[in-house]
């Protein structure tokens, strides 16, 4: 294998990583923080795709302001079933979650039909972050590729701040060790709890804003990525925000290796992998027992 | 009493958290036959230390011997098919099933014939039988059907005894049995222990005094996950770092 | 201890279920069918979520195991012949229980779902992606599904009314070994390793040992309800052994009420014909089944039997004292 082709797989998997990475650390959050299996979280993703689409290819708005107003609306979205379908299913099974959770991706998935009918949408790379980027004197790679993984990693760098430095951050830590102890410290759960799933949310939607050009927009996009993230969150280990990034960028590397190393197999790979790191470590990499 | 054969022994058994070391070096030898209490301040190791020991949590370093035998590592289950029963400090029953359930599941593991396939548990006389005797030992027979959530929290901690019971234990380490308990109930349990203890060994976790002046043939002292002391009552209460480290003045 | 009421309605039910084929409808015949090999995997899912506290989002995995097991034996080998198909099928899926559940039960809580969610995803893409196992077409079989002693046919099982009666047959098998299991000692200790686990194996009991026995026999029947699917479609192809299908699957336990082994069968009745239904309505089914499924969950507590149990205790009530 040449070494460009070793070069450009890298980097590929670690832009799918990171896009992975957006997606997982709300997941992981929402889960860990507050007790909730969110099936539906991929939905999140999809709607900010199609949103940020409709407004930059129908409605013409600018970038940043669409984009803004994608996540802003996802985020809304978020709020309101977090609102009226989770919370009050806080204190039951996790089983009923996932069983709503399953009705809210039926329904979403439908919603989007509905709206855009069930073909793949053209969203395309704007035009200011088209083109490729010489790397080295060799080869060239998608400069919007490029961005997305920068992007990805300054979001990580930015949720780890909040995590460990902040007191925000120890909350949402200690609420992931211990969630009964953090409510009978008298901390008021429930407008961080919000906070917290509308984060998620937000980091969702974002992804999917981000993804939209090189990934297909169609309607079964959060389907697809939501078991992906899943498994993103189990290798990491649940409610690890470090978990979550090494996590995604394993996964990432594997896919991105294992489609042209093992190209038959290639989709096999990343269910193997979670398989083998449960095994060793029944909890995750960095999961708490 | 000090004739008796070691029955259970922990030797040098140590528990590390990361750099917090809960249980420090602790060597222990209970006799066949007695009723050994454990106290201590809180925080200071007891429930680690029975973690330890009845295989709950894999110690750092140490061995724990059973009737000779090095069972150092053995999981919860295995000891406890070995003849080393446990109750829990917070009352760790099976809270959706009926107390009646809740026995009969402990006493069925005594029936080994008695683990069908297709036969309803209801069948099964030998079983029912010795869980009536338990019930009626521990005074719960007029709550058999009550859900085990639903009960007391007194009737809760008499349930996690007759459970205890039920398995017919060589060894019985009880995790603060009279925690919760009003006045009367802690003598009854008392009474209940007492009984108990004829034909078994007890090592015994608690914080009330009374009821380890009352039961205790010896008693060991942990502080900060260590052996303080440890010897009759009477040599215990007149310790001079005993007193000052727990008792108090007197 | 049967209460009458319910004694009856069960005999109406069998002579109900049992007369179908009365009605000469082929669509009927096919369409019950159909229910009754998803009312067993549901309920073979029950004994493993509701009794023993297993979420398992893999079953499909030993439904296909078996369903594939037998269309390579017909479409490869020219294996028809029933009394040979079955239990071979039903051994692969018990033995893909096996080494699946002592992998996975390492784990607990949501790992042990994904857990067996990624042995299944595994399973679904060996069999996508495959030549050998008749790729994203699946094996489509030509062959007649019989029981036969050297000459001798005993039944014929691509005859629909023979079909019907052999799978509403094993559906009872199925619905009565189950209750009885689980009132059975076995069945008890399961559902107290629900109940609490660690309390469980403070008692003494291999708690691990228990689990997997659960795990392989709620695995092996759904290798059942798995063949009998192949009997009947005659096609095997990767999407049974889909993630969603295993998720199809658990909403049916859920929908229906778990660890009432009753429900469960009823959820898979009614989400068919949800599904079907409302397939049959619009092309957005997905809309009303979506709805259906968020509110049954917010406001049926313990699914249909739930219901069925509350509407009972509220009739118990009204009752003058």
């Amino acid at each position: 294998m040449q070494l460009s082709t070793v070069f450009i797989q890298l980097l590929n998997g670690v832009q799918y990583g990171m896009l992975l990475f957006l997606i997982a650390s709300g997941l992981t959050l929402t889960f860990g923080v507050m007790g909730i299996i969110n099936l539906a979280h991929g939905a999140f993703f999809m709607i900010g795709a199609y949103l940020a689409f409709q407004f930059t290819r129908y409605w013409g708005w600018p970038l940043p302001a669409a984009y803004a107003a994608a996540v802003l609306a996802v985020v809304l979205l978020g709020a309101g079933v977090e609102r009226t379908v989770l919370a009050p299913l806080a204190d039951r099974d996790h089983l009923d979650q996932v069983l709503v959770t399953f009705g809210l991706i039926l329904v979403f998935d439908e919603l989007v039909v509905i709206a855009w009918g069930k073909d793949v949408q053209p969203a395309a790379i704007p035009a200011s972050l088209s083109g490729s980027v010489h790397l080295g004197s060799q080869f060239v790679y998608p400069l919007y590729r490029l961005v997305l993984a920068g992007i990805g990693l300054l979001c990580a760098l930015g949720l780890y701040l909040l995590v460990a430095k902040t007191r925000l951050g120890m909350i949402v830590r200690a609420g992931s060790y211990d969630r009964t102890m953090v409510r009978a410290l008298g901390i008021n759960v429930t407008p961080i709890f919000s906070l917290v799933f509308g984060l998620g949310a937000a980091l969702a939607a974002f992804a999917g804003v981000l993804a939209a050009p090189i990934l297909s927009v169609s309607p079964g996009m959060g389907d697809k990525i939501i078991i992906i993230a899943f498994v993103v969150v189990v290798i990491g280990g649940i409610g690890s925000i470090k978990g979550a990034f090494v996590g995604a960028l394993l996964v990432g590397l594997f896919d991105s290796f294992g489609k042209i190393l093992f190209p038959s197999v290639s989709s096999l790979i990343i269910y193997a992998l979670m398989a083998a790191v449960l095994i060793w470590r029944p909890h995750g990499l960095f999961g708490t027992a | 009493m000090s004739d008796n054969p070691i029955l259970l022994e922990a030797r040098a058994l140590s528990k590390r958290f990361g750099s917090l070391a809960a249980v420090r070096d602790v060597s222990i030898a209970f006799l066949q036959g007695e009723v050994h209490a454990i106290i201590g301040p809180n925080g200071a190791g007891k429930t680690t230390f029975l973690n330890l020991v009845s295989g709950e949590l894999p110690a750092t370093s140490g061995a724990l011997y059973f009737n000779g035998e090095d069972v150092t590592g053995w999981t919860a289950d295995r000891l406890a098919r070995g003849g080393l029963g446990r109750s829990f400090q917070h009352s760790s029953v099976f809270e959706n099933l009926s107390v009646h359930e809740n026995v009969r599941l402990a006493a069925q593991t005594q029936f080994p014939q008695a683990f069908g396939l297709f036969l309803p548990a209801e069948r099964y006389a030998g079983v029912n039988r010795r869980v009536d005797e338990v019930l009626l030992d521990m005074a719960l027979a007029a709550s058999t059907a009550a859900r085990a959530g639903e009960i007391s929290h007194g009737e809760q901690r008499q349930l996690e005894i007759a459970m205890l019971l039920a398995i017919s234990p060589k060894v019985m380490l009880l995790d603060e049995p009279t925690s919760g308990m009003s006045r009367n109930e802690t003598l009854a349990m008392i009474e209940v222990l007492r009984r108990v203890s004829r034909q078994r060994t007890l090592v015994l976790v608690e914080h009330d005094m009374e009821v380890v002046f009352e039961l205790a043939d010896r008693i060991t002292v942990l502080v900060n996950g260590a052996v303080l002391a440890s010897g009759a009552p009477d040599k215990v209460r007149e310790d001079a770092a005993v007193r000052a480290a727990y008792l108090g003045p007197e | 201890m049967i209460r009458p009421l319910g004694a009856i309605a069960a005999f109406g039910f069998i002579a109900v279920m049992s007369a179908l084929p009365l009605f000469d409808s082929a669509y009927l015949i096919t369409h019950s069918t159909r229910i009754l090999i998803y009312a067993i995997m549901a309920m073979s899912l029950d004994l493993l979520v509701g009794y023993c506290g297993l979420v398992s989002l893999g079953h499909a995995a030993f439904f296909g195991l078996s369903a594939y097991t037998a269309a390579m034996l017909s479409a490869r080998a020219g294996i028809s012949n029933v009394l040979i198909g079955l239990p071979l099928s039903l051994l692969s899926a018990a033995a893909g229980a096996l080494i699946i559940g002592v992998l996975t039960l390492r784990t607990d809580g949501i790992y042990f779902i994904m857990a067996t969610l990624a042995f299944a995803q595994m399973l679904f893409f060996l069999a996508n992606d495959s030549d050998f196992f008749g790729g994203s077409d699946g094996l489509l079989l030509l062959n007649h599904f019989r029981a036969s002693i050297g000459n001798v046919v005993l039944f014929d099982l691509s005859e629909p009314t023979t079909r019907y009666y052999v799978v509403l047959a094993a559906a009872f098998a199925t619905c009565i070994g189950l209750a009885l299991m689980v009132r059975s000692p076995f069945g008890r200790v399961l559902q107290g390793i629900k109940s609490n686990t660690q309390r469980m194996r403070a008692l003494g009991y291999p708690v691990e040992r228990y689990k997997l026995a659960c795990f392989v026999i709620g695995g092996t029947l759904s290798g059942l309800a798995g063949y009998l699917y192949l009997v009947l479609t005659s096609l095997a192809d990767p999407s049974i052994l889909n993630w969603t299908q295993s998720a199809e699957v658990l909403m049916m336990v859920l929908l229906g009420g778990m660890g009432t082994l009753i429900g469960p069968a009823a959820g898979a009745f009614v989400l068919i014909e949800l599904v079907d239904q409302s397939s049959a309505l619009t092309e957005h089914w997905k809309l009303i089944v979506g709805v259906v499924v968020i509110l049954a969950t917010l406001f049926a507590r313990g699914g249909l039997a739930g219901l069925v149990g509350t509407l009972r205790a509220r009739r118990l009530e009204a009752k003058p004292a």
